[in-house]
């Protein structure tokens, strides 16, 4: 890793962490999961730019700093599989080349929301969580396009971080 | 349409998983009945059953804070909590049977269970 590399890293883990702390500021729909995902503009962004590997430094880096910093004691195990579930998810559609960005975050985010979904069943030991898999698959379909849709402008337009 | 023909990968998709939250809500929705009582439970452990046909009202007592359950006019809520996000308080009542109110960071979760003349005969008049 040279220094500009490391630059940029830094920079885009600092700007998904800004996004994760300002969606912690937006008011909850009342079932929990249901969120846009601003974080996950930068984790696309960085996929199509920086590729697979710093995707995935930075996804982990920022969900494990994120939960820490603005979630509660058990937060970290929902953040972790949710994000490692969504990347994993948008790596193999993004490979497959069949889908747009638009495509890969929106199978991201219902991956994200199913990632938590699991375990929550599995710490709560509890598979009445089955209630909550319709509205989260919708709300997962939303935001992933509309999160899609501006990073497929970010990935054509941001000029700099070509690798 | 040109947008069309490169994203017709994207919109398949997304009309799939919007035909599947349809269909999962369908099949939830197709298979509710009332529940007959609330069983309360802490990390696992069940600590409280109630019935739904008597009010009453449950202080639940975590590790990370308290709750408030209750129970009125054949339904469950959380009335209050001490829990950051209050999402469970916000999640409203519960009243058919396998919906849960869950409390993420006190490990709190309610379920609406079967009464004892429950289950299949209720599901299926």
């Amino acid at each position: 890793m040279n220094a500009k590399r490391i630059a940029r890293f830094g920079l885009l883990v600092a700007l998904a962490l800004a996004l994760s702390y300002a969606e912690s500021l937006l008011p909850s729909p009342g079932v929990p999961g249901v969120k846009l995902g601003l974080p996950n503009l930068v984790v696309v962004f960085a996929l199509y730019r920086l590729g697979t590997a710093d995707a995935w430094a930075l996804s982990l880096v920022r969900a494990a700093l994120a939960s820490v910093l603005f979630g509660s004691g058990v937060s970290l195990a929902y953040s972790l599989a949710g994000a490692a579930l969504s990347l994993l998810v948008m790596c193999l559609l993004k490979q497959s080349g069949k889908f747009s960005e638009t495509g890969v975050s929106v199978a991201g985010g219902v991956a994200h929301n199913g990632g938590q979904i699991i375990v929550a069943a599995l710490l709560l030991e509890t598979t009445r969580l089955a209630w909550y898999l319709p509205v989260l698959c919708l709300s997962g379909t939303v935001a992933g396009v509309l999160i899609g849709v501006v990073s497929a402008l970010l990935v054509k337009r941001v000029p700099e971080f070509k690798s | 349409m040109e947008w069309l023909k490169t994203h017709r990968g994207d919109v398949l998709l997304i009309a799939a998983l919007l035909v599947l939250a349809g269909a999962l809500a369908l099949f939830l929705r197709l298979g509710r009945h009332s529940g007959g009582y609330v069983s309360v439970s802490v990390r696992g452990e069940v600590v409280a059953e109630l019935p739904l046909d008597q009010d009453a009202s449950l202080p639940i007592e975590t590790e990370g804070g308290h709750n408030l359950l209750i129970v009125a006019g054949g339904a469950a809520r959380m009335e209050s909590a001490d829990c950051p996000d209050l999402l469970c308080v916000k999640m409203g009542p519960v009243r058919w049977a396998g919906e849960s109110i869950v409390c993420l960071p006190h490990g709190v979760v309610v379920t609406v269970e079967d009464g004892p003349d429950g289950g299949f005969d209720a599901a299926s008049r």
